[in-house]
C-alpha cells in the first residue's frame, strides 16, 4: 500500500542517514532522506486527489498489534480518510521542500547527515500522528514529533540558548501531555476503548453524562475534551503553554518552517478536528476552545508587533494564526480550521524559508533593525516574502472572488465565527478582526524594515565581522561594503513552489474544504447549516478582514516608510503598555518565579531537610550511633563493619533454619 | 518433572553456583571468562525456558520438588511473571560481567564469585515455591550485594553498605515472623497453596504490614528509600546495574506473590497508605533528582519515582494496573541498568560522577550520545520505548480507581522529562570544557556489546510488548480474579445523562445556537 511507503520511507531514510552516514558519507545521507521525502510526497498527492474527486473512501491498513491488556487493546495501524489525506499532502510537501532547501541552507554545517536524519524522523512521527486510528498511536506520533522538535531545536547543541530552548519545548509540551494522557485514561474508562472511530461513534450518546473527577462531579464530555484540549494547547502553543514556541526559533530556520510553522504545531488543531464529534458533545469545551483560540490569536499578534528578531515575529505570527484555527474549530467550523491549517502551511513555510534566505544573505543576522533596503539585493527572496505577506494578510477582492491563500481561509474563519451567533463566536469575530489588523501591521512592518528603506547593515555585529569594519570606519556607507547574495537554487526552488501554493491554495481548494460535506465524508463534523450561514453574513463582515488589512498596511507604511521616527514616539507614549508587550506579557518571568525556581528550591529542601535532615538523621544514622556504641566488641572482633554484618546475617539465617528443624 | 526432561531450574542455579566456587581458585582472567561463560549458559537456559514455557498452560511450570526435612522442601517452579523476571536477571548478568571486565582489577575472583552467587540467589527468589526457600534466597541476596558495595565500592562504601544492610534487615525480620505464623496457620509452606489460602481477616492486617515492612524497603518506597542513593553512588557500575535492574524488582515481586494474593482484604485496607506514599515518592524524589549534581544519585532518585509507578499500578487491582506495574518493573530493570552502564562508561574514563565535569560528549562520543539519548528517552517514557508501555498501563489502571492518584502520578512525566533532559544536556550537549574530557574516546566494541542488546530489547518492548505480556497474562488474570472481590470502587462513577434523544440536525442546532 502506498500509505505504508509514505509513512515508513522517511523512517527508513532517517535510520540510514542517522546511523549509516559514516559508512555512506554525507551526500548519500542527504540524498536518501530527500529522495524518500519526495517519494512520499509524490505518493501522497494522488491519495489527496482521490479524496478530492470523491473516488476514494476511508480505509485502515493494519501494521502490527501493539498492546493487549484486558479490554485495552490497540494496534499500530494507518488510517486514511479525507482529514488524513489533507495532512499527508501538507506534511510530505512541506517536508520534501524543506529537505531540499536544507541542502543550501545547511551547506556549511559539519553535522548535515544528523540534521537530515532528524528531519526525516520528524516526518515519520508526524505521519504516524496523522494516520493514527487510536488515541495511543496519536500520542506516539505526538511524542515522536516532540522528540524530533527537541533534537532539532537543540541541533546546534554547543549553544547554551539552544539547549535551554530544546528542554523548555519538551517540558512545556509535557505539561500539555499530562492533560492528553489524562484524557486518554478517562476516554478509556468511559468508552472502554481507545479506537478513535469507536469513541466518536459513542460520544454523542454520552452527552449530559457526568463523571467524578478530582473529588468533584462534572459533565463527562467536558472533562474529557478539556483534558485532551490541554494536550492540544501544549503542542499548538496556545496561551499559557505557548512560551516554548518563540524560544524554539533557536533551531535552524528550515526546522522552524517545517515543525514550528507548517506541521507539528498544527497537531493540536488536527486533534480537535479529528475528535470533533467528541467536542460537539460538549458545548462548554467548544466555548473554551473558542475563547482560548481567540485570546491566543490576539495576544500573540500584539507581541508580534514589537519584536525585532525576524524569526520571532514569524513565530508569534504562527502562534496567532493557530489561535484562528482553534476558534474556528470552537465555533464548529472544522472545515474552515483545516482549510486555514492547509493554506497557512504553505504561506508560513514560505515566510520562514524566505526569512531563512534573508538571514543567509545577511550573514546570520536576524535583527530587523540591521536590515533595510534588501529589495534590490535579493530580489527573488523579496518576491517570495512579498507573496507570503500578501497571503498571510489576506489580500483579495471579495467581490471578484479572487485572492491569496490566506484571504480565503481567514475570511472563512471570521465569517463562521460571526455566523455561529454564539456569544463566544461573536467575541472571537471581533478579536479575530483586531488580530487581523495587527497581523497586517506586523507583517508589513517586517517587510518594510527588511526590504525597504536605507541599509542599516553596518550596525550588525555579524556584518561587522564579515566586512571587518566598525560603524565608525564605514562612515556614511551604512552597508559597510557588504554584499548580500541571493540564495542558491536549492533554496529558491522551494520558495517558488511554496509561493505558488500561497497564491493558489485558497482559490483552488476553498470550495472543497468549506462547502462540500462530501469532501470531508464524515472525517470531521461538518455543520452544513453553519457553512451555509457563513455565506449569508452582512457585507461589512465579509469585508472586515480586507478593511483592517488595508489599515494595518497603511499604519505600517506610515511608521516604517513615511515617518520612521513615529514608532519610537508611539512606544514612548505608550510606556508601560509597550514594555509589557515587548516583554511578551512577562510569561517567562512569571513561570520562572512560580514554577522553575520553586521546583528547584523544593527539590533542595526535600533533599537536605527531608532525606538527610530527617529520614537519615532519625533513621539509619541514629541507629548507627546506637549500634556502634552498643556493639564495640563486635566491631573489634572484625576488621570492619563489613564482615560483622555478613556474619550476623548468616547467623540469623542459621538460627531461623535451626528453629525450623527442631520445632 | 517438566517437558525438557531435566531439572532446568536447578541447573540454572547449579551452573553459576559451581562457577562461583571455581572462581575463587583461579586467576583473574580465568575468573572473568568463567563468569562470562557461566552467565551466558544461564542466559541460554533462560531462553530455553522461555521457548518451552507453555503460554496458557498450567500456572506453574518446570516444577521440581524434593522434600528436605519437615515441611521444608526444595520446591522450584515458575509462572509467567517469574519467567519474565528470571529472563531479566539472566539477561543482565552477562552484561554485568562484561561491564566489570576492565573496571575491576582487585580481587577479581572473589568479585566474580559474588556476582555469580548473586545470580543464583536472584533466580532462586523468582523460582522458589517454598516460602522458606524464598526467604533464604531473598535475604541471602543481601550478602553478595553487601560485599560488592563494601569491598569494590567507592570512598564512602562502608557507610552505604551499612545503611543498605540495616534497612533491609529491619524489614525482613518482621517478614520472617509473619512467615512462621502463616505456615503454622495454613499447615504448609508451599507458596501456590498459600496464595489460595484465605487467612483470617483480623490476621491479614498485621501479616500484610509485616511483609510490607520488607517489600517497601526493597522497592524502595518513600520514606525508606534513603539507602538507595548511597548504595548506588558507592557501588561499582555492575553492582548498580544489578541493584537497579533486579534487586529493586524483588519488592514488587513480593507484593505480587505474597501481599496481594495472600492478603487481598488487607491490601484493600491499606490501599491509601500505598497510594499516598507513592504519590509523595513521585513528586518528592523527582524534585530531588532535579537538583542532583551526582549522576548516579540522580538516576537513583529517579528509580524511586519509577518504582512508585509500580506500586500505584499494583494497588489499582485491575488488569491494566497489574500488567503495567510488571512492564514498568521489566522496563526499569533494563533502562536504569543501561543508564548506570552509561554512567559507568564515562566514569571509567574520567573517574568522577560529578555532572558538571562533563559536557559536549556528543562531539567526541557520538555513539555514546546516541545510546544515552535512547535510554534517557526510555526513562522519560517516550512512546515506542518500553518505558511508555508500562507507565501508560499503570496509570490507566490507577485512573480507574482514583483520578487524584492518576494526576499526581502523571506529573512524574513532566518532572521526569525535566531532570533527565537536564542531565543529558549537561553531559552530552554544550561545549567541551577541558582537555581530559576532550580526550575521552567513544564507546569501545565491548561497551557497544553491552549497551546495544539492551537498546534492542527496550525498543522491542516498546513496539511489540506482546512478547513479554503474553506469558504473564494468565497469571495476572488469576491475581485479578483473586482480588476481584476486594476491588475498590473507582471515583469516576460515570452517570449517563437523561438528555432527550436528539436527531443529528437538532443536535447541531443545540451546539451552535
Amino acid at each position: 500500500m502506498a500509505i505504508t511507503l509514505i509513512v515508513f520511507l522517511p523512517l527508513l531514510a532517517a535510520i540510514i542517514a542517522g546511523l549509516g552516514n559514516r559508512i555512506i558519507g554525507n551526500v548519500p545521507a542527504k540524498l536518501v532522506t530527500t529522495a524518500a521525502l519526495f517519494a512520499a510526497c509524490a505518493l501522497s498527492w494522488p491519495i489527496f486527489l482521490g479524496f478530492l474527486s470523491g473516488s476514494s473512501t476511508e480505509y485502515v491498513v493494519p501494521v502490527l498489534s501493539w498492546l493487549r491488556s484486558g479490554d485495552l487493546q490497540f494496534d499500530w495501524a494507518l488510517r486514511v480518510d479525507t482529514l488524513t489525506a489533507v495532512m499527508l499532502v501538507v506534511v510530505t510537501s512541506v517536508s520534501a521542500l524543506v529537505h531540499l532547501y536544507s541542502w543550501g541552507y545547511m551547506d556549511e554545517d559539519p553535522d548535515q547527515p544528523r540534521f537530515f536524519a532528524y528531519l526525516s524522523l520528524f516526518t515519520f512521527a508526524m505521519l504516524m500522528l496523522v494516520t493514527a486510528d487510536n488515541l495511543v498511536q496519536m500520542f506516539f506520533g505526538w511524542e515522536g514529533v516532540g522528540l524530533a522538535s527537541y533534537l532539532l531545536i537543540g541541533f546546534w547543541f554547543r549553544k547554551p540558548s539552544a539547549n535551554a530552548a530544546a528542554i523548555k519545548a519538551f517540558v512545556v509540551n509535557r505539561v500539555g501531555d499530562l492533560g492528553f494522557m489524562m484524557g486518554i485514561f478517562g476516554t478509556f474508562l468511559v468508552f472502554g476503548t481507545v479506537s478513535i472511530p469507536a469513541i466518536l461513534a459513542a460520544a454523542p450518546g454520552m452527552e449530559g453524562a457526568t463523571i467524578g473527577f478530582l473529588g468533584g462531579r462534572f459533565d463527562l464530555m467536558t472533562v474529557l475534551c478539556l483534558l485532551l484540549f490541554i494536550g492540544a494547547m501544549g503542542k499548538s502553543a496556545q496561551l499559557g503553554l505557548h512560551t516554548w514556541l518563540p524560544d524554539a526559533m533557536e533551531g535552524p530556520t528550515p526546522v522552524s518552517a517545517l515543525i514550528h510553522a507548517a506541521t507539528m504545531v498544527t497537531a493540536g488543531v488536527f486533534m480537535v478536528c479529528r475528535l470533533s464529534p467528541m467536542f460537539e458533545a460538549s458545548p462548554i469545551a467548544l466555548t473554551v476552545v473558542t475563547i482560548v483560540g481567540a485570546a491566543t490569536c490576539f495576544f500573540a499578534a500584539t507581541i508580534g508587533t514589537t519584536q525585532w528578531d525576524i524569526k520571532r515575529v514569524i513565530a508569534y505570527s504562527t502562534c496567532s494564526q493557530l489561535g484562528y484555527m482553534f476558534f474556528a474549530a470552537g465555533v464548529g467550523a472544522y472545515g474552515a480550521a483545516m482549510f486555514h491549517l492547509f493554506t497557512h502551511a504553505f504561506f508560513k513555510a514560505l515566510l520562514f524559508l524566505g526569512a531563512g534566505s534573508v538571514i543567509h544573505a545577511m550573514h546570520h543576522e536576524q535583527d530587523m533593525r540591521y536590515y533595510g533596503g534588501l529589495r534590490k539585493h535579493i530580489p527573488l527572496t523579496f518576491w517570495a516574502m512579498l507573496t507570503g505577506t500578501l497571503a498571510i494578510t489576506g489580500v483579495g477582492i471579495y467581490h471578484l472572488g479572487v485572492g491569496f491563500a490566506g484571504f480565503w481561509s481567514k475570511d472563512a474563519i471570521l465569517e463562521a465565527a460571526y455566523a455561529s451567533g454564539s456569544q463566544a463566536g461573536m467575541t472571537a469575530f471581533w478579536v479575530g478582526t483586531v488580530a487581523a489588523l495587527l497581523t497586517s501591521f506586523y507583517s508589513w512592518r517586517l517587510m518594510f524594515l527588511t526590504f525597504w528603506g536605507k541599509p542599516r547593515w553596518i550596525q550588525s555585529e555579524h556584518i561587522q565581522h564579515s566586512v571587518h569594519k566598525t560603524p565608525e570606519q564605514a562612515g556614511a556607507d551604512t552597508t559597510g561594503g557588504y554584499h548580500p547574495h541571493e540564495s542558491p537554487l536549492a533554496m529558491l526552488l522551494p520558495l517558488g513552489l511554496l509561493g505558488i501554493g500561497a497564491v493558489i491554495a485558497g482559490q483552488v481548494f476553498h470550495d472543497a474544504f468549506l462547502d462540500q460535506a462530501g469532501f470531508w465524508n464524515g472525517s470531521i463534523t461538518y455543520n452544513a447549516d453553519l457553512m451555509h450561514a457563513m455565506h449569508e453574513v452582512p457585507t461589512l463582515v465579509k469585508y472586515a478582514a480586507s478593511i483592517v488589512m488595508v489599515i494595518g498596511l497603511a499604519v505600517a507604511w506610515l511608521f516604517y516608510i513615511r515617518n520612521t521616527s513615529l514608532p519610537g514616539k508611539v512606544s514612548a507614549a505608550l510606556g508601560p503598555v509597550y514594555r509589557f508587550v515587548l516583554n511578551k506579557w512577562y510569561f517567562d518571568e512569571l513561570y520562572n518565579a512560580v514554577f522553575v525556581k520553586p521546583s528547584q528550591a523544593l527539590g533542595r529542601f526535600f533533599w537536605k531537610a527531608g532525606d538527610e535532615g530527617t529520614i537519615n538523621r532519625f533513621g539509619p544514622d541514629g541507629a548507627a550511633v546506637l549500634v556502634t556504641s552498643g556493639s564495640r566488641i563486635a566491631v573489634k572482633l572484625q576488621s570492619g563493619f563489613l564482615y560483622s554484618y555478613a556474619l550476623v546475617m548468616l547467623l540469623g539465617l542459621v538460627a531461623a533454619l535451626t528453629w525450623l528443624m527442631v520445632r | 518433572m517438566n517437558d525438557l526432561g531435566f531439572p532446568v531450574l536447578s541447573l540454572m542455579l547449579a551452573v553459576p553456583m559451581a562457577a562461583a566456587v571455581a572462581c575463587l581458585f583461579v586467576s583473574a582472567n580465568t575468573a572473568r571468562w568463567l563468569a562470562l561463560i557461566a552467565t551466558l549458559i544461564d542466559l541460554a537456559l533462560g531462553i530455553l525456558l522461555w521457548i518451552n514455557f507453555d503460554i496458557g498452560g498450567a500456572q506453574w511450570q518446570f516444577v521440581e520438588k524434593a522434600a528436605l526435612f519437615d515441611r521444608f522442601s526444595w520446591a522450584l517452579g515458575i509462572d509467567g511473571i517469574a519467567l519474565m523476571l528470571i529472563m531479566l536477571s539472566v539477561f543482565l548478568m552477562p552484561i554485568c560481567i562484561g561491564a566489570s571486565w576492565e573496571a575491576i582489577q582487585t580481587r577479581v575472583g572473589e568479585y566474580m564469585a559474588a556476582f555469580l552467587l548473586m545470580e543464583v540467589l536472584m533466580i532462586g527468589v523468582f523460582a522458589a515455591q517454598d516460602i522458606f526457600l524464598f526467604y533464604i534466597f531473598f535475604e541471602a541476596g543481601l550478602i553478595p550485594m553487601y560485599l560488592i558495595i563494601g569491598i569494590w565500592g567507592g570512598a564512602n562504601r562502608i557507610y552505604a553498605s551499612y545503611k543498605f544492610f540495616l534497612y533491609t534487615l529491619l524489614g525482613s525480620v518482621l517478614m520472617l515472623i509473619a512467615m512462621f505464623w502463616m505456615v503454622n496457620e495454613a499447615g504448609t509452606s508451599d507458596i501456590p497453596t498459600l496464595m489460595a489460602y484465605d487467612f483470617p481477616l483480623e490476621a491479614q492486617s498485621w501479616l500484610w504490614l509485616a511483609f510490607f515492612a520488607s517489600f517497601a524497603v526493597k522497592m524502595p518506597m518513600w520514606p525508606v528509600h534513603t539507602w538507595l542513593p548511597d548504595a548506588h553512588v558507592q557501588a561499582p557500575t555492575a553492582g548498580s546495574v544489578i541493584l537497579a535492574g533486579v534487586l529493586l524488582k524483588m519488592g514488587g515481586y513480593g507484593f505480587i506473590r505474597f501481599s496481594l494474593p495472600m492478603f487481598p482484604d488487607a491490601s484493600v485496607d491499606y490501599i491509601w497508605l500505598v497510594f499516598i506514599l507513592s504519590m509523595i515518592a513521585v513528586v518528592y524524589t523527582s524534585l530531588i533528582a532535579l537538583v542532583q549534581s551526582d549522576m548516579k544519585k540522580l538516576i537513583a532518585y529517579s528509580s524511586v519515582a519509577h518504582m512508585a509507578i509500580v506500586t500505584v499500578g499494583l494497588f489499582a487491582f485491575n488488569r491494566q494496573g497489574l500488567e503495567g506495574a510488571l512492564i514498568v518493573m521489566l522496563s526499569h530493570g533494563l533502562v536504569s541498568g543501561a543508564l548506570f552502564l552509561c554512567v559507568g562508561v564515562i566514569y571509567d574514563r574520567l573517574h568522577t560522577r560529578e555532572i558538571d565535569r562533563y559536557g559536549g560528549l556528543s562531539i567526541n562520543m557520538p555513539r555514546y550520545a546516541l545510546l544515552f539519548l535512547l535510554f534517557t528517552m526510555a526513562s522519560i517514557g517516550l512512546p515506542g520505548t518500553s518505558g511508555f508501555v508500562g507507565e501508560f498501563l499503570s496509570l490507566v489502571g490507577v485512573y480507574e480507581v482514583s483520578s487524584w492518584v492518576a494526576i499526581v502520578s502523571t506529573t512524574g512525566i513532566i518532572l521526569g522529562a525535566a531532570y533527565m533532559l537536564y542531565l543529558y544536556r549537561r553531559v552530552a550537549y554544550g561545549v567541551i570544557k577541558s582537555d581530559d574530557v576532550a580526550a575521552m574516546p567513544d564507546l569501545t566494541k565491548r561497551e557497544i556489546a553491552l549497551l546495544l542488546p539492551i537498546a534492542v530489547v527496550v525498543l522491542w518492548m516498546g513496539v511489540y510488548p506482546e512478547s513479554f505480556m503474553a506469558p504473564m497474562r494468565n497469571d495476572v488474570g488469576a491475581l485479578e480474579a483473586r482480588l476481584a472481590a476486594a476491588k475498590p470502587l473507582g471515583d469516576a462513577q460515570v452517570k449517563l445523562g437523561v438528555a432527550p434523544v436528539l436527531t443529528p440536525a437538532a443536535h447541531a442546532e443545540e451546539g451552535h445556537h
